[in-house]
């Protein structure tokens, strides 16, 4: 990635003049996408900052209320509640996705023909909107027209979404379901850069499938494990419109998460401030668990991942 | 690495921003049309834009009414933008804020509409309708009260009373070979009689939560009187601790726990029209539902209306309760407001298009014919006439005849506290909470 020569001085001032040249014309061609990540990114961050210390129903006047929303959203046990939730939804989806992911994606990143094709139809459920699926579910789920009552099944005639614990694990199951084959994918594209060499070495030692896949593959994929868990843990902070469509947050506040919470506060219950608070909260929950990975994946990223090959 | 991470940010960055540009230009823009002809040519000037709900059959009713007028005025033409019920709730507060409102906005008065008062968003129709005193003589006196804040009148009320009724299945009565229930003490004995022959007591799509709200409209008012409400309406200080509230919130656990209504009720939403199902198909005895659900009932249930076998009856009264029994809960009207932010030429046409197209003749021949009751004095003529006389005429005189016809609560308080009250009867049915907490966590939200 980077070119190794001997830092001698004359090189140094070199180089930096003439990657100074350069970086100023590739600066230039960073314009506009920092124009745009400025106009919606930090522009309505600031907004919400701002917002958050005001009292605005949606469409009256906005007025400064200093601390108040702050306060009210703090006090309210509502939001250790949906915190706890979306601390759930976010563990468990990544245990459920993250084994079966990676178990998938070494299977299909073998060059065969049929696994192609496995790949094709594994690939369905995210060419589907999460509006689409959560209907979908919902329907096949419904306690008297659905599928338990269809097939005359008592396993799976529940009360899916009707009681809290089960509805929770309604809602991973739909998330796993959905974004399994991303991930997947992402495992796939991972393993394909594995240097069949090592594997190579390690069949001349001996070593077995298993081994292999402990003392090769899992090591070998670490940065791609964290690349996928940011994706999942910071994704699943924004679930939204699955949870909203398929239990409304519901039944009670069993699945209430705190990006429902947000939009139930701000735009049902037009309590602008309070649900500004929610979304800053939001943000940072979500920079500093994205920090908290990046941590995790060792402070020194240049590190050779391929020692001993 | 390092880089390539950064990189990765600013993309998903910029996904975020195109999606937000995306959505801005969706509130930007009119929107496409709906229904009616769109209103694209120039020069015509004094058209007015008219936004309104999806789904039949007042979908097909409200763009007849569209239709006819632009038909007969082509200066003046209405264009009509039409949204799902829960989509357009969310847009209207949106539109509103961004200053592109429509110029009719149709809405459900109450809360809702006094929120658009206070926020200077639409126009005090007072004085014109004391110009135009024969467009109001026509309506029903009820269906003002919803349209009413601090006295004046700030929307047309339009459309159709829905009052919630008890419906029920003859059918499944006849099995157990019992009479429907003339107090709540006969309710809570036919529940286990009907749990025994495997037939729902109670059908109900609890899961829209407002389906549960009902339930406790009716409990509340037979048992402490329309007046329970009013003081929470009102804004009294701690009025959800009323000893009525707390009895009737009290009542309301022990039919749950009664298993009184379907397997799996919290997993049911109204919108997906399961829990009319369960009544016609015969595997609920009964369900407390607003009147529009007749047409759907009419519609999907093959012959289950048009053989007889459904049933209807007011709420039966509480033992030693207070109130009338013939009050009634429901939607008194639906309602029409005018942007104060339209031109004057858009408003103009809005009036002249309340005053000739909305509920005229042609209209309310369509909502009778649907099964619905318009607002409108002097149709019993054309009620006895249509083919679901019988229901119509009960739903006329339950209207007319109620002592009180409350508006249903989370029309009626502000959104703040009609958001708080949904949440914490999603909490009470699931008996996550006593009726104290619930009487405790609304009195936080009183006046708010």
């Amino acid at each position: 990635m980077t070119t190794v020569a001997p830092p001698t001085v004359r090189v140094k001032k070199g180089s930096t003049t003439s990657s100074g040249g350069r970086s100023g014309a590739v600066s230039w061609m960073v314009l506009p996408a920092l124009f745009m990540f400025i106009a919606f990114g930090i522009i309505p961050l600031l907004g919400v900052l701002f917002l958050s210390f005001t009292q605005w129903n949606g469409f009256g006047e906005i007025r400064p209320a200093g601390f108040d929303s702050w306060r009210a959203v703090l006090s309210d046990p509502g939001l250790p509640h949906a915190l706890w939730v979306t601390f759930l939804v976010m563990a468990l989806s990544w245990l459920v996705q993250t084994p079966l992911s990676i178990l998938i994606g070494v299977f299909l990143a073998a060059h065969k023909r049929y696994r192609g094709l496995l790949a094709v139809l594994y690939f369905i459920p995210l060419l589907l909107s999460s509006a689409a699926i959560a209907i979908t579910y919902k329907f096949l789920l419904d306690p008297n027209f659905g599928l338990g009552p269809g097939l005359q099944s008592d396993l799976l005639t529940q009360d899916w979404l009707g009681n809290g614990t089960l509805a929770l694990g309604v809602v991973i199951f739909v998330v796993s379901w959905q974004f399994i084959p991303f991930h997947s994918l992402i495992y796939q594209g991972g393993v394909r850069q594995i240097p069949l060499s090592m594997y190579e070495a390690a069949e001349i030692d001996g070593a077995g499938r298993v081994r292999k896949f402990f003392s090769i593959t899992l090591p070998q994929l670490k940065y791609t494990i964290i690349t996928s868990s940011t994706l999942m843990v910071v994704g699943s902070l924004t679930f939204f419109d699955l949870i909203f469509v398929l239990t409304a947050g519901g039944p009670g506040d069993a699945t209430r998460v705190l990006a429902l919470d947000m939009y139930q506060t701000g735009f049902r219950a037009n309590l602008m401030g309070p649900a500004s608070a929610i979304a800053v909260i939001l943000v940072l929950v979500g920079l500093a668990l994205a920090l908290l990975l990046r941590r995790l994946g060792g402070g020194s990223n240049s590190d050779s991942q391929l020692e001993g090959a | 690495m390092e880089r390539r991470t950064i990189s990765r940010r600013n993309l998903l960055s910029l996904g975020i921003g195109a999606g937000a540009a995306a959505a801005l230009a969706a509130c930007g823009s009119d929107g496409p049309s709906g229904g009616g002809d769109s209103n694209t040519g120039g020069g015509s000037g004094g058209g007015a834009s008219y936004w309104f709900l999806t789904g039949q059959p007042g979908e097909g009713i409200r763009s007849n009414t569209v239709k006819r007028w632009n038909d007969a005025h082509a200066d003046q033409k209405i264009t009509a933008t039409t949204f799902q019920n829960d989509a357009y709730k969310t847009k209207i507060k949106t539109a509103l804020g961004a200053g592109q409102a429509p110029t009719i906005i149709w809405g459900w008065g109450g809360g809702g509409l006094k929120s658009w008062v206070e926020a200077g968003q639409v126009e005090d129709l007072t004085s014109w309708f004391s110009e135009n005193a024969a467009v109001k003589d026509r309506l029903f006196p009820s269906s003002f009260g919803a349209a009413t804040v601090n006295g004046k009148i700030y929307a047309m009320p339009a459309e159709t009373v829905a009052p919630i009724v008890l419906f029920y299945n003859k059918d499944a009565f006849a099995k157990i070979g019992a009479q429907p229930p003339q107090s709540w003490g006969e309710i809570m004995s036919l529940v286990p009689r009907f749990n025994a022959e495997k037939i729902a007591p109670f059908s109900l799509g609890g899961q829209s939560l407002w389906t549960n709200m009902m339930w406790l409209e009716f409990l509340y008012d037979r048992i402490g009187g329309s007046e329970v409400f009013q003081a929470v309406f009102d804004g009294q200080k701690d009025a959800w601790n009323h000893p009525a509230s707390i009895q009737a919130l009290t009542e309301m656990q022990k039919l749950i726990n009664a298993n009184g209504f379907n397997k799996g009720f919290a997993s049911v939403t109204a919108d997906s029209n399961a829990d009319q199902a369960l009544l016609y198909t015969g595997r609920a005895a009964m369900m407390l539902h607003g009147t529009w659900t007749y047409g759907g009932m009419k519609a999907d249930g093959g012959d289950f209306v048009s053989s007889g076998k459904l049933g209807w009856m007011n709420f039966p009264p509480v033992e030693g309760g207070k109130g009338d029994p013939s009050n009634t809960v429901g939607n008194p009207g639906q309602y029409l407001a005018i942007s104060s932010k339209a031109t004057a030429a858009e408003k103009d046409a809005a009036k002249a298009f309340f005053k000739e197209a909305v509920l005229s003749d042609a209209e309310n021949k369509e909502w009778i014919e649907s099964g619905s009751v318009p607002i409108v004095k002097g149709t019993e003529a054309a009620i006895s006439a249509s083919k679901d006389a019988e229901f119509l005429k009960f739903v006329y005189e339950t209207s007319s005849k109620a002592k009180t016809f409350q508006q249903s609560w989370d029309q009626a308080l502000s959104p703040t506290a009609a958001e708080a009250l949904l949440d914490n009867i999603g909490k009470l049915f699931q008996t996550d909470i006593t009726p104290q907490q619930f009487a405790q966590n609304m009195n936080q939200v009183i006046g708010k």
